[in-house]
């Protein structure tokens, strides 16, 4: 029934996308970095790409975002916009004093081909009574990657940036460092960091954005980020007894940090399903020589039983995903281990990894793409973000919302997706949509040569009376 | 957009600061900055149409982080929903291929989804590698015989404000004046109908259907409204009112204007928030037909009207009556909002007035007094710090403010675009007094604002 089967990847082919997937790399380099602590994203590029990216956090998030611009305008995009560079590193600096500053280009501004390295160079020896806020350079242009690679690439810069060379790797043999990809919600992260805990580690998270999203702080109000990852972090990031890197994305990331420390990365594709979890326990297990504690041994029993109990709904049920290439990977693959068929994805970049999994159809593009595979392949659920409600309700099928954005939605970012309860959620989720949905209940027959008087129900008069089972 | 064509909008004549420095219009300062570019304010002042295919020419943070997040409704068609870009790659921006790519992309839109038009945005990486937006347009328009208007708004022009005003020129340009308005139909109740436009409406959460029965009853037949519910038709035959109403602002008041003096069509602006400003958006008009029997009916609607929702009004303005607000919004909402809020027994200790032209502050001046505290701008500690200093028990401003008040746990109004309850008309002022009261008085804040216990007791210490 398990049907393994890698799956057809289709690149994109029209000149016009219709209802993008696809968020901007910028986006993602944000993202990352909102989960250090006191730090501020700066977009060099004109206003709206600032403020497109804000408000698009701000509505997933439910919370004030950091994030400033450089605010191009006509004459700074002509004539060079390094000055723009040099005053919002001084007015940023002088107004707040930011622990990190990451400077993100734009598509504006790669265009231009302007250089941020040089410029922050020029700042630092013009500016030496600001050494004290670090400052990344990256670039994110616009029209490359997707929210996934620009986060991805934010992480890589930031250790590139911040981490010095060290070959103290397990002096602090009880510190374990944590790459959390954009595939994980801050809750996701905070179960993490309770598990890790629990193997009497202390956890480097980065990017932490369970410590700066997603919670009221006695402060009223900062223009930085209010938690995250301590900068100071980076200096002790070398001295760990091993990093764990979650989420495909991130291992060229987690490859660096090996290469400039010495500490020994392992990695994890994603943590959806009971395999995947037992792989990052194991780990846990042999790293710390302790055993598995009795809670998680109590989550690992109660996903199975979650599993027994809804494979009745997951079975063979066709599913159709829209997310970016990790998250559509770990989806597709525990899915597929609960039996269901993944008939349709769609991912806005094309990955090494996609032709890997099992998933009938993949193509890169855009939720009109789903749309159209999702139809063709009978798909009966549909997992995606908010953008996806529309199709859902033309196609008639339940929508699961998973990915960026959601802001027709409460508690996104207080999801648990992944552990085996974050697992056993999305099983009962689903299970409950099909449930409600009922895609294979019988249509009603009237028998034209019957006897019966009585006038047939409508439609309607059916759902409220003949659903009592 | 050439520089001196973006100089010309920026000089509106229309607006009566022009022999001032321009508040609205000011350079962006690089790292303290908010608010959008051109291409949202052109995007956003007629993404509404809902029978156009909105095509963003650009690459993917363009339309990909900013489609389908605004509360306008249509009535009928659903095509402006749709998110569509050209979505431009790496290879396109180098080898040249944007137009190329843009002239396709119109195809299929057309063949696909059959639009009345299409209109064609400019955004920053076209408009820097040259693409000529405006000929891929004519030459589309041409070959498949379906208006394709470009708007050559790209986000480095300037600010949002612009981008309204290249919104708005572009419709002088390519649309307003191409099509005959429809006959006038016939009203059930025997009285004569007048056109009208509605400028500057964009029928957030559908509040201008909390207005439009009262326009139907009198005899007033809204064209077009610019551009909230509208059709590319409705746009096509703007020229043929009899009046025009600026309804937001100045964003679009060269479109008001120009119509003035090409097609002699009088104008005046207007709101539609608060009781006082919709009875007398609903007089202005009546005084510009200058039709005795509809300025007579005018009066009669208004006084039923303001009596039936006085009474509706009473239990919330006993909850509501002396409450300490601070307003932050900008334009036309820094003081017809004001009004609103007075009518509810409100007090508005400070108004802001960051997109307000000198004509708005007057206005301000006349409602809140010569004293009336005007906040020219301010970041979210600004505005807290100015909540605190006033002692203003609620914050009303835009969704860009929201989470900083929640984050300090303070009640807040959303009165921008992006809200999902319409407040216009005097149907709107009900919902506009449930929302405040709703937040003003909610057991929450009490709840949110007590440290947990233990934080109190002597015997125990926090743990680090």
């Amino acid at each position: 029934m398990t049907d393994l089967k890698p799956s057809t990847v289709t690149p994109r082919t029209k000149a016009l996308a219709i209802n993008p997937l696809k968020a901007s790399q910028p986006l993602g380099a944000t993202l990352a970095c909102l989960g250090i602590r006191q730090s501020i994203p700066l977009l060099h590029g004109s206003q709206g790409c600032s403020a497109f990216a804000k408000v698009f956090l701000v509505q997933h998030f439910r919370e004030p975002i950091p994030l400033q611009t450089t605010a191009m305008d006509q004459v700074s995009t002509v004539m060079g916009g390094d000055d723009s560079i040099i005053e919002a590193l001084e007015t940023l600096c002088t107004k707040s004093s930011p622990a990190l500053i990451l400077v993100t280009t734009t598509g504006l501004t790669e265009t231009q081909g302007s250089d941020v390295r040089r410029v922050i160079s020029q700042f630092r020896l013009d500016y030496p009574q600001f050494a004290a806020t670090r400052i990344v350079p990256l670039n994110t242009p616009d029209f490359k990657g997707c929210l996934e690679t620009g986060f991805a690439r934010a992480v890589e810069a930031m250790i590139d940036s911040l981490v010095a060379p060290s070959e103290t790797a397990a002096a602090r043999p009880q510190q374990l460092n944590l790459l959390a990809s954009s595939s994980l919600t801050p809750a996701d992260i905070e179960l993490l960091k309770s598990w890790v805990e629990a193997f009497g580690f202390t956890p480097i998270v980065l990017p932490d954005l369970s410590d700066s999203l997603g919670h009221l702080v006695d402060l009223d109000f900062s223009p930085l980020t209010l938690g995250g990852t301590p900068v100071s972090a980076f200096d002790q990031i070398g001295n760990s007894a091993a990093t764990l890197v979650i989420g495909r994305s991130l291992f060229k990331a987690g490859q660096l940090l090996q290469e400039r420390t010495g500490v020994h990365s392992h990695r994890f594709d994603h943590l959806m399903g009971m395999h995947a979890c037992d792989q990052f326990i194991q780990c846990l297990h042999r790293l710390s020589g302790k055993p598995v504690p009795a809670f998680i041994e109590r989550q690992r029993a109660q996903l199975q039983d979650a599993m027994v109990d809804t494979h009745f709904q997951l079975g063979l049920a066709p599913v159709a995903v829209a997310a970016d290439p990790e998250l559509l990977g770990a989806l597709c693959e525990w899915l597929t281990l609960m039996g269901a068929r993944v008939v349709a994805g769609v991912t806005p970049i094309a990955t090494r990894k996609l032709a890997e999994l099992p998933c009938n159809q993949i193509k890169v593009g855009d939720l009109a793409d789903l749309e159209q595979l999702a139809t063709a392949g009978g798909a009966e659920l549909l997992i995606g973000n908010t953008h996806l409600v529309d199709c859902a309700e033309r196609l008639g099928i339940p929508l699961l919302r998973a990915g960026f954005p959601q802001y027709d939605h409460y508690g996104a970012h207080r999801r648990c997706w992944i552990g085996y309860g974050g697992s056993a959620q999305t099983l009962f989720d689903i299970a409950n949509l099909r449930l409600h949905s009922d895609p294979h209940r019988i249509a009603t027959y009237h028998s034209y040569l019957s006897q019966k008087r009585d006038t047939p129900l409508t439609d309607a008069e059916h759902a409220q009376h003949g659903g009592a089972r | 957009m050439k520089q001196k064509q973006i100089a010309e909008l920026l000089n509106e004549p229309g607006c009566d600061h022009n022999d001032k420095s321009k508040s609205g219009c000011a350079r962006p300062k690089p790292g303290a900055s908010a608010g959008g570019c051109a291409f949202d304010g052109a995007q956003i002042a007629l993404l509404p149409i809902a029978d156009v295919a909105h095509i963003v020419h650009g690459p993917i943070a363009c339309a990909g982080n900013s489609w389908d997040n605004r509360g306008t409704r249509s009535s009928g068609p659903t095509l402006y929903r749709l998110g569509m870009t050209t979505d431009l790659t790496e290879q396109d921006v180098i080898m040249g291929r944007g137009e190329k790519r843009l002239f396709h992309a119109i195809k299929q839109a057309l063949d696909d989804y059959r639009p009345a038009a299409v209109f064609v945005y400019n955004t920053c990486v076209p408009a820097m590698i040259g693409d000529d937006i405006e000929a891929v347009c004519r030459a589309a328009s041409e070959r498949w015989g379906t208006p394709v208007v470009p708007v050559d708004g790209a986000g480095f022009y300037g600010s949002k404000n612009l981008g309204n005003r290249i919104a708005g020129e572009a419709m002088l340009k390519y649309v307003i004046g191409t099509a005959d308005k429809a006959p006038k139909p016939v009203h059930p109740a025997g009285i004569p109908v007048y056109d009208v436009n509605l400028i500057g409406e964009y029928n957030i959460a559908g509040e201008l259907w909390n207005v439009l029965p009262l326009f139907d009853e009198l005899g007033l037949r809204v064209l077009c409204t610019l551009s909230g519910d509208a059709r590319f038709h409705e746009v096509q035959s703007m020229h043929q009112a009899e009046v025009n109403m600026m309804v937001c602002s100045k964003a679009m008041v060269n479109v008001a204007r120009k119509l003035k003096n090409e097609y002699g069509t009088p104008w005046f602006e207007g709101s539609f928030y608060g009781v006082r400003d919709t009875s007398q958006a609903l007089r202005d008009f009546a005084a510009q037909i200058d039709d005795p029997d509809l300025i007579q009916r005018t009066e009669q609607v208004i006084a039923r009207e303001e009596a039936r929702l006085d009474r509706a009004l009473e239990p919330w303005r006993r909850q509501l009556t002396g409450k300490r607000v601070l307003l932050y919004t900008g334009g036309v909402k820094s003081w017809s909002v004001v009004s609103a809020l007075q009518d509810l027994g409100m007090e508005v200790v400070a108004t802001g007035t960051k997109k307000s032209t000198e004509e708005d502050k007057a206005r301000i001046k006349e409602l809140m007094g010569d004293a009336a505290v005007m906040l020219d701008g301010g970041n979210a500690r600004q505005l807290l710090d100015k909540v605190a200093e006033y002692h203003a028990d609620m914050l009303i401003a835009g969704g860009r403010n929201l989470y900083t008040a929640l984050k300090a746990r303070l009640p807040f109004l959303d009165i921008n675009q992006e809200r999902e309850f319409g407040y216009a008309g005097y149907v709107g002022m009900e919902e506009l007094a449930r929302q405040l009261t709703m937040s003003l008085s909610n057991p929450v804040w009490q709840q949110v604002r007590t440290p947990a216990p233990w934080l109190n007791s002597p015997q125990t210490t926090r743990a680090s």
